[in-house]
């Protein structure tokens, strides 16, 4: 369910062909681009990677589409769909993970009804875990967009997300 | 900013700086490391902002924003200079204070001070502080003291001075052999001699070569990269530079991780101002050398740590490891010679440069030479960063520097070396560590990340844990690490399901030796480590699981469940309101009880609980 949701809003939000196209002129791709940073600059540009600038990307770089998503799949920092309103990354790290860090996991997975991954129906929320934030004296560790939250507890990260649960009303 | 042409130049800028009057009365100086920020520093600095302006004190009160100090557990740390009166974990509310007897007055206010968690007397100033003074801060050295984004700072710090007497005093081949006597070893950790590295880049032939810092920093619960790119970015680059005139290196790039965005804000900030003042670009000071450096953020893959893999990654590739040799320096960055350095590495040349490998090599053990810096995390009460020299013990670390294991918990093993390196029981807390020590007990020194675990801690859940972590890493190019990994994790997850069976554990051992001697790369010949170590330390836990379906630490989620016990409850429903589940019954005042069923073993009952009435069994 929470993935035809998602499909739908991508539909609304996907950027349009002249965007794309007018992007990548201002990026100035072409076969000489190395195509990690060609892909960086447009998941900047448009928060996530849509099927068809992967394929613009492909045709004006000369890099075989499969080998594009070769890479787009390898790197954890790349999405091939929309993300929430709000990105929350829980780390996952040795650090946070002794002190607790999956049981902070799995509260909020279980508050949001949604897997790693995974948006949540309203489009509020992605939930993502990374392997270490480098703020591992405060683990827990849970970011919000860019806002972090050291020394989390299952309760304490329940009411960080209530809090942008109210806030965006 | 003006350029700086010639040695003299860069002399005679610096005492200008150093005989500049300082007209404040004092400065405060507040940490802008990751960790301070999370806890709250971008406001308080905004309240000694607002406050300093509201007095019309500006001119009396100097307000700075350093790197991090390390002490992360602690912050947001603020620093009154000059006398160096410390102030732990600032609040907005705390600011006027600070400002009207602190800063104006001199005066310490003894609410606001730290308490030494081990003798709980109050400590005013910072180099009285036990995490600190019990430190030997030689490449944090100014991590805490200047603004990292400002090149004056460094500079009257003797900043660059290494790399004008590399480029003045210098030839290449003097510079590497300087370094090699120094018996410094990459922090990256391999522990590889640089030195030699240097020699074989430089001996490599061809005129284009290549020089990267690796900023990678995979290791998670590892963070002293990210703070030294942070809080020191013009040393790293000041190292870079040194290396690339040795090497005869054209051309530099850092990799750094996408996950440290102020690392690469900071790295860029100074890479900008180095190029204005003549430091980075074409006739660095003046002199032949040439060299610029650019910044590659990586896009979120462990496996891009590893040489071979990170320059795949800067290819625009997938982060793909390759057999060696040939070795980067024979054959790397688009196929030319390429010299390899993890930040730390780099932190410590401009050192060895200015004073002498004679004096470097008085610091550490025989053939460790130097310090290390440890991200001390985990289950320990001053959790931070900690620069000791080569060969300091593990209980100096957690227990002396560290402050021991909070509450009243006990020590059972430090996790060094991330997933490539194995857990430390507590009958090495006296060993003295260093590269070769740490093998020898079947952990590695990695890049320096020391998590500590107290009883707890379940060691076949970590073992889990990191193979799990180590499964999903895995580039897959490889059988032994895909599949071997695999297999392992499978086993291990039966094992804290309860459903392992005593075989297991040698099939996991055997697995492990497989899986150790046949990996391409270093992911995967140092993969089963975490697994092998806890077998060797902690075997009885293991059976504990298999034996008698039972998890001594309380942590394996099958084998335990939540009780509360009558005898203890008081019913005072703080459980009842905090579950998140609905799971626990009970009227005010009566014994509450668990609803088995609808458990999802979250523990929040457990955490609030203030009787101790919720038991883990
Ligand atoms: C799986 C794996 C991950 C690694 N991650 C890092 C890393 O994050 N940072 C780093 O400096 N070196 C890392 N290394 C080591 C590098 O391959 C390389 O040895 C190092 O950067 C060399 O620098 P040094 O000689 O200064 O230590 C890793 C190695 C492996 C096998
Ligand atoms: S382990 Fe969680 S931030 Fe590093």
């Amino acid at each position: 369910m929470a993935e035809t949701i998602a499909a739908q809003q991508a539909a609304a939000q996907a950027p349009s062909e002249a965007d794309i196209e007018a992007l990548l002129d201002e990026l100035n791709v072409s076969s000489e681009s190395n195509l990690i940073s060609v892909l960086q600059d447009v998941q900047a540009r448009f928060g996530y990677l849509p099927a068809p600038a992967l394929e613009e990307i492909s045709r004006r770089t000369k890099i075989r589409l499969s080998r594009v998503y070769g890479v787009v799949s390898f790197y954890a920092q790349f999405y091939t769909e929309p993300h929430g309103r709000h990105m929350i990354r829980c780390c996952r790290g040795t650090a946070c993970y002794v002190r607790g860090g999956q049981r902070v996991i799995d509260a909020v997975k279980a508050e949001l009804g949604v897997e790693e991954e995974q948006t949540t129906q309203d489009m509020m929320f992605t939930l993502q875990t990374v392997a270490c934030l480098g703020a591992c004296a405060l683990g827990p560790l849970m970011v919000v967009d860019s806002t972090y939250h050291g020394n989390m507890d299952p309760r304490k990260a329940l009411r960080v997300l209530q809090m942008y649960q109210e806030d965006s009303g | 900013m003006s350029r700086i042409d010639s040695l003299q130049e860069l002399d005679v800028r610096r005492q200008r700086l150093s005989q500049r009057k300082e007209n404040a009365l004092r400065t405060i100086t507040l940490c802008g490391g990751t960790g301070c920020i999370a806890l709250g520093l971008p406001q308080v600095y905004t309240a000694f902002e607002h406050e300093i302006q509201q007095r019309s004190i500006g001119d009396k009160i100097r307000l700075k924003r350093t790197g991090c100090h390390g002490f992360c557990e602690q912050g947001p740390v603020v620093v009154v200079l000059p006398e160096r009166f410390f102030y732990p974990g600032v609040q907005v509310d705390d600011v006027p204070a600070i400002i009207e007897q602190t800063a104006l007055q001199g005066k310490v206010i003894d609410d606001l001070c730290y308490t030494d968690p081990v003798s709980g007397c109050k400590v005013a100033y910072e180099h009285d502080v036990p995490f600190y003074n019990l430190q030997e801060r030689l490449v944090f050295r100014h991590n805490g003291e200047l603004d990292p984004t400002d090149l004056d700072d460094y500079i009257v710090r003797d900043g660059y001075r290494a790399l004008a007497k590399a480029l003045c005093e210098m030839s290449p081949e003097e510079v590497i052999e300087q370094v090699k006597l120094s018996e410094l070893r990459g922090r990256g950790g391999a522990g590889f001699p640089t030195g030699l590295k240097w020699e074989l880049c430089r001996q490599s032939p061809g005129d284009d070569k290549y020089l990267i810092c690796n900023a990678d920093e995979g290791d998670p619960g590892a963070f002293m990269d990210r703070s030294l790119l942070e809080g020191s970015p013009h040393a790293i680059i000041e190292g870079i530079l040194v290396a690339a005139y040795a090497i005869g290196a054209r051309k530099g790039i850092i990799y750094v991780r996408a996950e440290y965005p102020l690392a690469v804000r900071n790295v860029n900030i100074t890479l900008q101002q180095a190029r204005e003042a003549g430091l980075l670009g074409a006739n660095i000071l003046g002199s032949q050398f040439s060299f610029d450096i650019s910044v590659h953020e990586g896009a979120g893959a462990f496996v891009c740590g590893e040489e071979t893999a990170l320059v795949a990654s800067l290819e625009g590739m997938r982060g793909m490891p390759r057999p060696r040799p040939p070795f980067p320096t024979q054959s790397g960055y688009k196929g030319k010679p390429t010299n390899i350095n993890n930040v730390e590495t780099f932190a410590n040349i401009p050192l060895i440069i200015l004073n002498g490998q004679q004096w470097y090599r008085a610091i550490g053990t025989k053939g460790n030479r130097g310090t290390k810096i440890f991200a001390l995390a985990g289950k320990v009460r001053n959790t931070g960063l900690v620069e000791v020299p080569m060969g300091t013990t593990l209980r100096q670390i957690i227990f002396d520097i560290g402050g021991g294991i909070p509450g009243d918990h006990e020590f059972k093993a430090a996790q060094m070396g991330g997933p490539s390196g194995g857990c430390v029981p507590a009958q090495y807390l006296d060993l003295p560590i260093d590269y070769d020590s740490l093998k020898e007990i079947g952990a590695i020194m990695g890049s320096g990340g020391l998590i500590v675990m107290d009883e707890a801690t379940c060691m076949v859940d970590v073992a889990r844990f990191f193979t799990d972590f180590v499964q999903e890493e895995s580039c897959g190019k490889c059988t032994p690490c895909r599949v071997g990994t695999r297999r392992m994790l499978e086993i291990l997850t039966a094992i804290t399901r309860g459903e392992g069976r005593l075989a297991d554990i040698d099939r996991l051992e055997q697995l492990g030796e497989m899986i150790k001697q046949t990996s391409l790369c270093g992911l995967g010949q140092t993969a089963p480590n975490p697994v092998l170590s806890t077998i060797r330390y902690f075997r009885p836990e293991y059976e504990a699981h298999i034996h008698d379906d039972k998890c001594p630490a309380g942590v394996c989620q099958e084998l335990i469940t939540y009780r509360i016990d009558p005898e203890v409850c008081t019913g005072c429903h703080l459980c009842v309101r905090n579950c998140p589940q609905n799971a626990i019954a009970g009227e005010p005042k009566q014994p509450h009880e668990i609803i088995t069923d609808r458990c999802v073993k979250c523990g929040i009952c457990h955490d609030v609980c203030k009787f101790g009435a919720v038991v883990i069994e």
